[in-house]
């Protein structure tokens, strides 16, 4: 078994894009749910907005990068009132369903062989990224060390990628800390004391979603850069592997997205290294390799279960603060 | 007055909810047979948390409960009932949709064969009870719930029955009837001990009592000293009641 | 009997000589069942109002319409002349009519001070883009932590100003609540039971300061069961029962009314009731 393969390969995703994508989507969502006592079962669909948002207005409108960025934000800051005007004035549990389902149809909506020419359907859609990498001010060769080698278009995607996320966070940070974060945070506990201080609570919980969607779709973006647009990568799964990202880390804390989701792809690369491992030398018997996908993301559905009794509040979190209620 | 065995004697018990908060920090209680005992003191001082100490419902970490001699300290509130230790809780006290004769049912389904027996003692003290022993409790105001609450603590035939703001809640026409019924149950020979919010009326009505403050048991006196010792008027019961 | 809040006699419905809210024909039905049916209510300005009766009244039923928490069957009514009938509850806090709850509303995931704060309005820094630059809203925030750390100090809370308030008390958190529905500086105070588990020698002071309110302009309206509380601070009583006005008065009068004594009040109101004679049954051993 090639230890420094698989120990190098968990170190590395720590920096990547992917695990930088995950985190901003989970900040996302910690600003609904972990602020705001938002159920958002949905966050794949603001991803996907996100990525097919910048995808298609690059290919199929010609728009310039910046261009796309913005139509994207646009398209989910629509998607977010449509979510929150019928919903928001109701019990939490409305959103949660009306999410679930606007997600999947979503996702219908990118696959469908009708909309293909415009969404790439099944098949997807890829080289959009052109402008971007053009860019780039690294030029070529190897950067960073083992187990980080990466080459000038890694580096500078992991570089946006991560700084968004700081900004991100930093944002976050600031806001929660500032009297809009204590409405909030009031709004999450008890909508009626708030109310009953002069508060227009409905406006807050829209403010809140469109924000923890903005920054779900400028996560799809990020997630897009170094590969293709896949319908498939946007359902339910996507969406709960934030939720345990976020839950894993903290829902109301700052850093808890961020590690949460690089302790999730460390954990998960580490689990493929060393099963793959295992099952090539023999010492695991009842498993094939082409086992080993689906194993791995049961272990993540029990780790999320385990998390959620034996310690909700996740990394950094604290016990007290702890609001499951909604 | 002879060493006679009390009835509950709880000694400096240190009790809490939570691993390492205390709420009851060396508290002490006695009772003895007859004895109308109040717990009074002001809110977050341990009243409740006194009463469920002795019904084996909060974690009792340091000290005794003995009922008779006995030790009980933590013992689960079902083997409490089945030796004479009757509790009536503050809401959620009766079964609202068993009629009263059910809900007086309930209290002796560990002997039912006494239901007769004790149902005749407790519609003796309270008559309504009885005339409206096929009503539905779900459909009765709070008071008359907490009279029904109170019967089918006593058909258990307790050797002391643990009320917690028994006037909570209710209007103060209400609160009176509350409190002369509490008088007439240990008048029939029940010992009673009762939390109260109303510290007035409870001394009023009460032999002795407790006034509970920080956890501990800060003064004790029979109900008509404390009621007119000024101390306790300035920390605990306000002199409104005086004012013109 | 004449006095000065009434224009007349004082009767259930009564017209006052300077109302701060009026409201007309206001009912609520659940299902079969009518909670609240008042012809016709008015608040006195400038005067501590206690709302008393039995539990299931209507009176906590009848706060919530007011303040635009629940909606009414039918009825209409007007806030210092503006009509307030279907407007959201916030906008009615805002108009200056300030409620407590009567299963207090603490947030005991916020400290005691940022509750405090919360109560304060037209802070520039619940906007969400002001609240990003802090220069824009930091000197307003240090002018409501003033006035927080009065009121707290006047509720005796200052020392646990930097808890959270679920460390509080029952009582201490219904203080906790009252404290901060006055950081809007309201024009009526609307007090849902607000003594309920207060330590009795606390709330002896906390009346002397709803009497300040009054000094200072604020109308009072408060629902309590104490009657003592309620005959030493209160210039009017307004009696529900069955969600009906029943009757109205100043407390002297109104407190010897026989029907409300019946009802409510009960007759051994000012007896102790150590003297009072009871039934004995003695247990056949």
């Amino acid at each position: 078994m090639d230890w420094s393969l698989v120990i190098g390969n968990a170190a590395a995703e720590l920096i990547s894009p992917t695990t930088a994508a995950y985190a901003l989507a989970a900040v996302g969502l910690a600003v609904h749910f972990g602020y705001t006592g938002l159920l958002n079962f949905g966050q794949a669909a603001f991803m996907a907005i996100g990525a097919y948002g910048f995808a298609v207005s690059v290919l199929y409108f010609g728009l310039p990068f910046w261009g796309a960025v913005l139509a994207s934000l646009l398209a989910s800051v629509v998607f977010a009132l449509i979510l929150g005007i019928p919903t928001l004035r109701l019990r939490s549990d409305y959103l949660a369903i009306v999410t679930i389902a606007s997600a999947e149809i979503l996702r219908y909506i990118v696959s469908t062989t009708s909309l293909a020419s415009v969404t790439g359907g099944a098949g997807g859609l890829s080289a959009f990224a052109g402008e971007f990498y053009a860019m780039n001010p690294f030029a070529e060769g190897t950067y960073l060390f083992w187990p980080f080698d990466v080459t000038a278009k890694d580096l500078w995607v992991r570089v946006v990628g991560w700084s968004i996320v700081a900004l991100a966070t930093l944002l976050v940070f600031a806001l929660m800390r500032s009297p809009w974060g204590r409405v909030v945070k009031g709004i999450r506990e008890d909508e009626d004391a708030v109310r009953s201080l002069g508060k227009n609570v409905y406006s807050y919980k829209m403010q809140s979603l469109v924000f923890g969607g903005a920054l779900g779709t400028l996560a799809g973006i990020i997630f897009i850069l170094p590969r293709s647009v896949q319908p498939g990568n946007y359902g339910t799964g996507l969406t709960f592997f934030i939720w345990t990202v976020m839950l894993l880390g903290g829902a109301a804390t700052i850093l808890g997205p961020v590690v949460g989701s690089m302790v999730f792809w460390v954990l998960l690369s580490l689990t493929d290294g060393l099963l793959q491992g295992l099952v090539n030398q023999g010492v695991i018997t009842f498993l094939t390799t082409d086992q080993i996908g689906p194993v791995r993301f049961i272990l993540i559905g029990l780790g999320l279960m385990a998390l959620v009794v034996f310690r909700p509040q996740g990394i950094f979190g604290n016990k007290k603060e702890l609001q499951f209620n909604g | 007055m002879a060493a006679k065995t009390p009835v509950v004697h709880a000694k400096d018990l240190h009790a809490g909810y939570l691993p390492g908060i205390n709420i009851l920090n060396g508290c002490s209680l006695t009772a003895y047979e007859g004895d109308l005992i109040g717990i009074i003191g002001p809110n977050g001082a341990g009243k409740s948390t006194l009463l469920k100490a002795i019904f084996g419902q909060v974690n009792v970490r340091e000290g005794q409960v003995l009922l008779k001699g006995e030790d009980i300290t933590n013992l689960k509130a079902n083997k409490l009932v089945t030796k004479g230790v009757a509790f009536v809780p503050q809401t959620n006290n009766v079964f609202p949709s068993l009629t009263i004769e059910e809900n007086l049912e309930m209290g002796v389904f560990q002997t039912p064969k006494r239901f007769n027996e004790r149902f005749e003692f407790v519609t003796s003290i309270f008559p309504d009870l009885g005339k409206r022993r096929s009503q539905r409790a779900g459909s009765l105001s709070g008071g008359e719930r907490q009279m029904v609450a109170m019967g089918r603590a006593l058909m258990i035939d307790p050797s002391v029955l643990l009320l917690d703001e028994p006037s909570a809640g209710l209007s103060p026409v209400r609160q009176d009837e509350a409190f002369l019924r509490v008088k007439e149950v240990n008048q029939a020979g029940v010992t009673v001990i009762m939390v109260e919010q109303n510290a007035r009326r409870c001394l009023q009505i009460c032999d002795r009592a407790y006034v509970l403050d920080q956890g501990k048991d800060a003064h004790t006196g029979t109900g008509r000293e404390l009621l007119n010792d000024p101390k306790m008027i300035e920390l605990y019961l306000g002199n409104l009641a005086d004012l013109k | 009997m004449a006095n000065d809040i009434s224009v007349g006699k004082a009767a259930p419905g009564c017209k006052k000589v300077d109302p701060i809210l009026v409201a007309d024909n206001v009912t609520r039905q659940f299902g079969g069942l009518t909670a609240v049916n008042v012809d016709h209510l008015e608040i006195p300005r400038g005067m501590i109002t206690a709302l008393i009766g039995p539990n299931g009244a209507g009176k906590t039923t009848l706060f919530n319409l007011l303040t635009g928490f629940d909606k009414p069957t039918t009825g209409s009514w007007n806030f210092e002349g503006k009509d307030l009938a279907g407007v959201p509850s916030y906008k009615v806090a805002r108009l200056g009519m300030v409620r407590t709850f009567q299963l207090t509303k603490a947030l005991s995931m916020l400290t005691v001070m940022e509750n405090m704060r919360l109560g304060a309005q037209n802070q520039p820094g619940e906007g969400f883009f002001a609240a990003l630059i802090r220069p824009l809203w930091s000197s307003f925030e240090a002018k409501i932590t003033t006035r927080a750390e009065d009121l707290l100090k006047r509720f005796k809370l200052d020392a646990k100003q930097d808890d959270f308030a679920a460390a509080l008390s029952g009582g201490q958190r219904k203080l906790l609540e009252m404290a901060r529905a006055l950081m809007s500086e309201p024009k009526l105070v609307m007090l849902d039971e607000p003594m309920a588990g207060v330590n009795p020698a606390l709330t002896q002071s906390l009346l002397e300061h709803i009497k300040d309110l009054k000094k200072n302009g604020t109308t009072v309206l408060f629902v309590e069961h104490d009657m003592h509380m309620v005959r030493h601070i209160s210039d009017w009583v307004v009696v529900m029962a069955e969600g009906k006005i029943v009757a109205e008065g100043p407390p002297a009068i109104v407190m010897k009314d026989q029907a409300v004594i019946d009802a409510y009040l009960g007759a051994h109101a000012d007896t102790d009731l150590g003297t009072v004679a009871i039934k004995v049954v003695k247990e056949k051993k």
